[in-house]
Parts: C-alpha cells; structure tokens; sequence
C-alpha cells in the first residue's frame, strides 16, 4: 500500500484518496471542427505506459482537492505529487 | 498420445513414470505464416483454431513466461453468457456452446461445470436490472430465470437474505459455470502442438518490424523472426505492444484481485456474484472457496493490488454467508488486466496491415476463452472480422459504436 503525499495534506494513507486516471489530457478547443477519430482519441485514448504515468488523484476523505501525480506503474513508486496547473515534471533516466 | 481410460490402465503399470510430455520445447524457426504473442487461453485457442479450422502449418505462439502464467491462470473461472446487448450474447454464448464440447475437442479434461450462476439482486434497481437483462436474455436464446427471495433462500443454503444489503432476489442462469484454468492453457497447448504448432516460452517480443505499413517481423528475447502475419493476444500488457507497433489503445491496465480459502467439505454448489455489494464466489473441486471482487483504480503492471481491496471483499461475502466467517484465507495474488471504456473487447484489425489484436478483456474473459479464440482466428485467417467479431472493433471508439457492458449493469466478471 502506498502512502500518498497530498500536496496540501501531506502525507496520508491511500485509501483517503481515488485515482482518476491520465492527467495532462486537454479538451479540443474546436469541438465542432474536429473529426470522430479525433474526439475518439480524446475520450478513449490512453499511454497507460509500463513505467513513468502521470496522473490525477482526488483526497477524497481529507481536503477533496485534485492533484496530479507522477507514478512508476512497475513498482508503484510515486515519484511526485504536484497541484493541477503546475507543468509536467520531465522524466529523468538514471 | 490419446488420453483415454486403455492408456490410463496402460500406464498405470509403469507407476504414471512413462507419460508422454504434454507439448515440447521447440526453437524458434527463423520464419512463420503466423505468430500469436501471448501464451494465454485466448492465444493458445488461436493458434490451435488457425491449424485445425483454417490448415495454417506453420504457426508459432510466443509466451514470455509460461504458459497460462498471465490471466489465464489467475481468475476465478467464472463462465456465463447472459450479457444485455446482442453483440455480446453472441460472442459470449459462442463461447459456451464452444466450452460444452470443449473436453472432448481437446481431448482434456478441462473440468467445465455447468453449476448455475445467481446474480443476487439488493435494491429495486437491481431488480429492474436483473428482469430487464433477463428479458434481453430471452429474446438471445440464452436462458435466465428470475427468481424472487423465497427461491434465492431455497436454493442456496446459508445465504443470509436479511443483510444490511438484503437479497430481493437473482438472475439464474443454469448453463453457467466454471472451469479448470490450467486445464484450458494446457489443453489447448497440446492440442494445438499435435497440430504442427510450435509452442515457444521464456520468448518476450521486444520489437514489432513494420515495412511500408505491413508487420514483417518480430524482435524477440530467442532472436528475431520473419512472418506473414501476427496476432497480439497480450492482455494486460496490450499497450505496451501496441506502442511497440506505433500506435495507442483505448485501455487502462488495471490489478484484479483473488482469494481462495482452506479446502472444506461442499457447501456451495453454484456460483455467486453480486454486483451491488460486490463480491462473487464460487468453491473449487478441491474445497477452496474461490472468491474475487473489484479492480483496483489505478493503472498497474506490478502484478498485485492493494491490500484494502482484500477488505472490500470478505466484508460482503461474510456478510452474505456468516458462515464462512471462521474460514481462513490461504492465498490472494492479482493479475493486471485490460480495461476498455465499454468493458467489451477488442478484436480486429490494427492501423497496421497484416497484425491484428485481441484484448481488453478485462476482468472477465476467461468465460469467453473458447468463442474468443474462434473468432480470432477467422479474422487472422481471413483479414476480416466475422459477423460476431465485427462489433468488437477498434474502430467503434471513433464510430461511438460502443457495445457497453459497463453501463448496462456494470458487470465485471
Ligand atoms: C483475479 C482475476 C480474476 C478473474 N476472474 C474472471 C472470471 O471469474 N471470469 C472471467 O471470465 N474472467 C476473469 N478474469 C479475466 C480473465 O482472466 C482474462 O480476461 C483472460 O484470462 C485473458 O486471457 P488471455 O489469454 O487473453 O490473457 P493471459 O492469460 O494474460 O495471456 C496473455 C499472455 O501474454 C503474455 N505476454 C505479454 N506480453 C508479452 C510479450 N511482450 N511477449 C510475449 N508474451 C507476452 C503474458 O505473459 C501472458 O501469458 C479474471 C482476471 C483476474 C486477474
Ligand atoms: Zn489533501
């Protein structure tokens, strides 16, 4: 089990929070230009990486804010947790 | 070697020592008329239906571990077929025509059990869930009873019906069932190797070649190899193919969790699943009460799910059967499954020519192992999906053609 550091809370136990899935995904500006494949892609789509995922968590039993999270899907490793807004951290290869 | 009762005797005068190998240790030809990546149920079933229903000889199956060590031999064998749409009653209950037969096709004993299966109902919703499936049941040739408390109570024995979650009653169907998993892997292995199929293990794909849009080779830990055509029937790790071939799928790949308990004597003679409080259950040949429930929420490869998830599922199960409060639980692993938007699966053609994918089972494919395999192999055969496997497309995440299980009655397993 993992213990999440919620970037307002601090650390806390996982069950406190839900996972959401992919973060950094954008709503088309265009809606009404682009094509099905397009909308498909938006809505349905996923990297789902064997590795470094970034991705959105609720602390659903503490202050119920989103943030967004940077997690390696092998080992379950958070390697990051950071507000809605704040840039994509850049994956380091070491 | 055939397996039957004169070579049982026959065998018995060595000790069992002298058994023939169910399938060998072949190496990797440097080329194929097809390979299937993914020693599962589902790839194994492909091959075997390539060589025996179309004549294809020279097919191999690329397992990274073992065989049926993926999915194949991690669920809890629920089979059944009473979906909602008609997409899905069709592929499912291919499946379960295919699995009554299944034994004797194989020449394996793959232990099918046709012990029925209650799909408890707690609230007015689920109840006009239950009826309305059951109707659609009806209307598909896929027979369902809907039963009220008092048959619920009759025909299972310690159910508690009086929960905080009371029982209103359950959709039965009787051709439901479970099956021995290993026994579906190992069957469909030998099989198909009797076939003239080389079934390779310890052999990861790495790398999927691709010239001028058509697959022509596959990079693999055993070498590379030449081939026509491929089938990806990877699973959990579909993505990661995927990505290997240039392009991105619809999935998530989530943990699934099970249990089994300590053997007793029989006590449940039917398979139960309640999606409300959420727990399902059935008990093994061997006494073990097998018992599964959700998914965890978070994409995973880690090949195990969170430990409160464990508590999600004894809760409504003792609560459903006191009875097996004082049962101690001996084994929980988990598996990484495939998870789709509609929780349907995928089948068909890719962007790229000549390699096709079978996925996004999820949490419920191994009752479809049989049908799922068929279908796979037409369309790898032919280039084109058949009229069942045609709804499963890729293409309907475009189309928004969607075949959705999840909302119908969001069934997992
Ligand atoms: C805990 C649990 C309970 C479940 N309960 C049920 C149930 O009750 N009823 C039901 O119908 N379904 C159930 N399921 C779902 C079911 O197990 C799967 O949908 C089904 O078994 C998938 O079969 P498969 O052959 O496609 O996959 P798998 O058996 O997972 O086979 C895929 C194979 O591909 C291999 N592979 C992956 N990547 C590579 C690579 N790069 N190179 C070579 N090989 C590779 C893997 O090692 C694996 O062996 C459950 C699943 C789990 C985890
Ligand atoms: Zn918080």
């Amino acid at each position: 089990m993992f213990i999440i550091n919620c970037p307002y809370c601090g650390e806390r136990d996982q069950t406190e929070f839900t996972c959401h899935g992919e973060a950094h995904i954008a709503r088309p500006d265009n809606p009404s230009e682009i094509s099905d494949e397009e909308w498909g892609r938006y809505l349905f789509f996923r990297e789902n990486p064997k590795g470094t995922h970034f991705e959105r968590w609720t602390h659903d039993h503490g202050c119920r804010r989103w943030f967004n999270v940077m997690r390696d899907t092998v080992t379950d490793q958070i390697i990051k947790t950071y507000k809605m807004g704040e840039a994509k951290p850049e994956i380091s290869n070491e | 070697m055939k397996y039957s009762l004169y070579n049982l005797v026959k065998n018995s005068f060595s000790y069992h020592e002298n058994w023939e190998k169910a399938w060998s240790s072949p190496d990797l030809k440097p080329e194929y008329d097809v390979v299937i990546v993914g020693g599962g149920g589902h790839g194994l079933g492909t091959a075997y239906y390539l060589a025996k229903e179309f004549g294809v000889k020279n097919i191999a199956v690329l397992e990274k571990g073992w065989i049926g060590g993926g999915n194949t031999g991690r669920n809890t064998t629920i089979i059944r077929s009473n979906y909602l749409w008609d997409e899905s009653a069709a592929l499912y209950n291919h499946a379960v025509n295919l699995w009554e037969g299944l034994s004797s096709e194989l020449n394996f004993n793959v232990m099918f059990s046709q012990r029925g299966l209650f799909h408890l109902a707690h609230s007015v919703h689920d109840m006009q869930e239950i009826t309305r499936r059951g109707y659609s049941n009806y209307l598909n040739g896929i027979d369902a009873e809907i039963l009220n408390q008092d048959q619920v109570a009759k025909k299972i024995p310690h159910i508690n019906v009086n929960g905080r979650y009371p029982v209103l009653g359950a959709l039965l169907q009787r051709r439901a069932g479970t099956a021995r998993h290993d026994a579906v892997a190992w069957g469909y292995a030998r099989a198909a190797e009797n076939l003239g199929v080389d079934i390779i293990q310890n052999c990861e794909v790495k790398g999927i070649d691709i010239s001028n849009g058509k697959v022509v080779g596959l990079q693999t830990t055993k070498g590379s190899v030449k081939v026509d055509k491929v089938g990806l029937v990877p699973a959990g790790h579909s993505s990661v193919l995927a990505n290997m071939a240039g392009f991105s799928l619809p999935i998530n790949s989530v943990p699934l969790q099970a249990l089994v308990s300590e053997p007793v004597k029989p006590i449940l003679d039917c398979v139960i699943m309640s999606n409300s409080v959420h727990v399902y259950v059935s008990q093994s040949d061997k006494g073990e009460l097998v018992v599964g429930a959700g998914s965890d929420a978070y994409n995973s490869y880690s090949q195990r799910g969170s430990f409160d998830m464990i508590e999600h599922m004894m809760a409504p199960l003792v609560e459903l059967f006191p009875i097996f409060s004082r049962l101690k639980m001996l084994r929980s692993w988990g598996g990484i499954v495939d998870v789709t938007p509609d929780r349907s699966p995928i089948i068909g053609k890719t962007p790229v020519k000549d390699l096709f994918i079978n996925c996004g089972w999820g949490t419920g494919g191994f009752k479809a192992t049989p049908g799922s395999a068929h279908v796979f192999a037409e369309t790898v055969f032919r280039g084109e999906p058949n009229d069942i496997a045609a709804p499963f497309s890729l293409e309907r995440h475009f189309s928004g053609a969607l075949v959705d299980e999840a909302a119908a009655a969001a069934v997992a397993h």
